[in-house]
């Protein structure tokens, strides 16, 4: 078979997309057709900025989904070495295709032989997971931090001040070759914060739903119990598995009920440590400009209690540049797992996501630049499709 | 201002503390330790010998007297280890013990041994330092002009063409992380798979040598992020100062646009520009150090990657410090700098 020319590559690689394509088609209908009734999210179809970014973060979660669950898109197994297609150019016909093997390699073949394109279709899966996850995290103790030290003042903001300074001074770099090497990590110190920190959204939605419904002497502790229990649950599963071994080795096996891989943890780990201080400067700036307000001075003299007042109160008041920082933040997530990935730290250097992808092209940049482009253009494009998201949703709440 | 900049100061004196001694019990932890002996001593040590090895050396010392007697703050050890020689942490590189000083740390100058280049970490630390400076004083060179003119120009008249065309290439630029930059300049300039190599893949040459051919790029992938990033917030905040009632008064009483712009609106559009330039030089470092590592430029960023991949704890130990002064003293600057500038802050 002879390879294919650039112009088939790109019909191919188009139909590939097929699902992500239709999935999108359908989105974008239903939402401009609703658009009026959708509130927030209806208002970015009303700008053109809004609507590329939302097509280009939709483009990606789509094709994560695909992939993930389905299997879709990819056309080889990420992982599988096919000999003889060791940095073979984009359109190589597949060496020994046997029957329902996909006969090309769309994006060539990087250094171990393996398909390009379908490793940069895989990675999306590893960065759609990771990113808005770890960010919700980072918001959630943010968020918790935040609302008390901008609310009381005080002490407390200081202390809670002075060690989010002292987190944000700290090079990135620098922070993640202290916490992700294999020793730190045997110390069990990653596992300690994964304690900590993950503890944050479970104490976070507890106070959530006490302040809200604590009032209602019925209601509460079988709410507040059973919440508690499953929230638990979870997190317990979550921690446990990066906690063998230490301290925090408590949680019985048949109680797991999911195991995350130790790597991803610690980057998870220490993506949301990074982040958390940004959300807390930004929270407490937000709580100390709208505690001012009447509504919240109203709230004050019928008795609500504080943290009544700060979670539905002055939260719900924030909401507009909270949602907007959001964005920004998965893109900056995004680029910090990339950092992790392109430093080698981490995740497995047979992962196929973006980061540890460049990383390995770079070693050959000089010979072949095709291994290296797929996944450089995917972040490039995510991220920016986030930017772009934000700006849009920024322009459009601005407006009212 | 005197008070408020010695209260800084007294902040930041804390800060380095603390972080310092966050890197320095990081670094120090008993697996890094014991990496260090059988790097050191030999592979095949058992657990006692790492031990006893480690407590010859003043390493099995409480976290906190080693942190004193790196800092200089508390008289370095004498030990007398199992081995019967007498070791002393001052007295290193073959001195004798007896004349060795009682302090050596920092305070006094004194910043450690490499245990992967056999030198002295001071030493190294100054050359990479300058290497480095020399990098970001090019990509600032580069950035600062080009990102405040294309704010500036961008955000005098919100919402026109030029605006339109200027925003979409610094929101591309900010959303694009060095080293995707920095890899798709080297595949198109630094290659011939386009058939349009320029310049220089490696700016290795570039520490002896810079021209243009072995040092555009790094710079340029420096210079490109940031450029989006400040070029946003100048425009942002030109874009408001253009809005306000005295700025639509000169225009009333018939000052040319170029005169709004130029006397008027750029000295108040350029006080935020002004913290986001200083502030952005910590993150110039996290960009510097893929950079370096993605070019080959054996600065202080290559040197922190090289140092924490060998485990060379001091090294680590004196690049950390290096980088987090100069977040702090940036900081500083930054703040004091907003004060300067605004005077619609009074800080006492």
């Amino acid at each position: 078979m002879d390879p294919l020319s650039w112009g088939e590559i790109i019909v191919r690689i188009f139909a590939q997309f097929t699902p992500v394509w239709i999935a999108l088609i359908v989105t974008f209908v239903a939402s401009i057709y609703y658009k009026s009734y959708l509130g927030l999210y209806g208002k970015i179809f009303d700008s053109m900025i809004g609507m590329f970014g939302f097509g280009l973060v939709m483009f990606w979660v789509y094709t994560a989904f695909f992939t993930g669950v389905f299997d879709l898109i990819v056309t080889h197994d990420e992982f599988t070495q096919v000999s003889g297609m060791k940095n073979k150019a984009p359109g190589t016909p597949l060496r020994g295709a046997g029957e329902g093997d996909y006969a090309y390699y769309l994006l060539g073949g990087d250094n171990l032989a393996r398909d390009v394109f379908s490793r940069m279709v895989k990675g999306s899966t590893i960065v759609i997971a990771i990113s808005p996850l770890a960010t919700m995290f980072a918001f959630m103790v943010g968020i918790t931090l935040g609302l008390p030290a901008g609310y009381y003042g005080g002490k407390l903001d200081t202390i809670l001040s002075f060690l989010a300074n002292l987190i944000l001074a700290f090079p990135v770099i620098l922070l993640f070759y202290l916490l992700v090497t294999p020793e730190i990590v045997a110390t069990g110190i990653p596992s300690y914060m994964a304690t900590v920190l993950f503890s944050f959204p479970l104490i976070f939605i507890l106070i959530l739903l006490d302040s809200k419904y604590g009032i209602r002497p019925g209601l509460r502790w079988p709410l507040l119990g059973s919440v508690f229990f499953v929230g638990f649950i979870i997190y317990a599963s979550l921690i446990s598995e990066a906690g063998r071994g230490t301290l925090v080795d408590i949680w019985p096996n048949w109680l797991d009920l999911f195991n995350i891989d130790a790597g991803v943890l610690v980057v998870f780990v220490s993506v949301v440590f990074v982040n958390s201080p940004t959300v807390f400067r930004i929270v407490r700036g937000l709580t100390l400009d709208i505690k001012t307000r009447d509504y919240v001075a109203a709230a004050q003299t019928r008795g609500e209690t504080p943290w009544y007042i700060m979670l539905w109160e002055i939260l719900p008041n924030a909401r507009g540049p909270l949602i907007v920082d959001f964005c920004l933040r998965i893109g900056y997530t995004i680029i910090l797992l990339g950092t992790l990935g392109f430093f080698g730290l981490g995740l497995e250097s047979e992962s196929p996501d973006w980061g540890t992808s460049i990383n390995q092209g770079r070693r050959l940049i000089a010979a072949y630049i095709h291994p290296l482009i797929p996944p450089a253009i995917s972040l490039l494009t995510l991220v920016l499709g986030l930017n772009l998201l934000a700006d849009g949703l920024r322009e459009e709440s601005l407006k009212d | 201002m005197g008070s408020f900049i010695l209260r800084r100061l007294g902040i930041m004196l804390l800060t380095a503390l603390c972080l310092t001694f966050v890197v320095f019990f990081l670094t120090n932890l008993y697996p890094n330790l014991e990496k260090l002996a059988k790097t050191q001593g030999n592979f095949r040590m058992s657990e006692e010998q790492v031990a006893s090895y480690l407590n010859n050396r003043g390493y099995g010392q409480n976290t906190f007297v080693k942190y004193g007697e790196w800092l200089g703050v508390l008289p370095g050890y004498v030990i007398t280890g199992s081995d019967g020689e007498t070791r002393a942490r001052c007295a290193r590189k073959g001195a004798s013990v007896e004349d060795a000083s009682t302090y050596c740390g920092v305070l006094q100058g004194d910043w450690g041994f490499s245990t992967v280049s056999k030198e002295n970490v001071g030493g190294i630390l100054l050359k990479r330092l300058s290497l480095t400076g020399f990098l970001m004083v090019w990509a600032i060179l580069i950035t600062v002009p080009v990102a405040l003119l294309l704010g500036v120009v961008a955000g005098m008249r919100e919402g026109s063409k030029t605006d339109r065309s200027l925003s979409t290439f610094s929101i591309i630029t900010s959303a694009t992380p060095e080293y995707v930059s920095g890899v798709v300049l080297i595949a198109a300039f630094g290659t011939s798979a386009l058939g349009m190599k320029w310049f220089s893949g490696s700016a290795a040459s570039a520490m002896n040598n810079a021209t243009l051919n072995n040092f555009l790029l790094p710079v340029l992938t420096i210079a490109l992020f940031n450029i989006g990033y400040i070029g946003r917030m100048t425009r942002a905040s030109m874009a408001e100062v253009m809005t306000a009632q005295y700025i639509r008064t000169a225009r009333l009483k018939g000052v040319s646009f170029g005169g709004i712009v130029i006397k008027h609106a750029l000295r108040n559009a350029l006080i935020a520009p002004f913290t986001v330039i200083i502030l952005q030089i910590p993150y110039l470092l996290t960009g510097v150090v893929i950079t370096e590592t993605l070019f080959n430029y054996k600065g202080l960023g290559w040197q922190l990657v090289q140092a924490a991949g060998n485990n060379d704890i001091e090294m680590l130990l004196g690049v950390s410090v290096v980088s987090v002064i100069i977040v702090l003293v940036t900081q500083l600057i930054s703040d004091i700098g907003y004060v300067k500038l605004n005077p619609r802050i009074n800080i006492s």
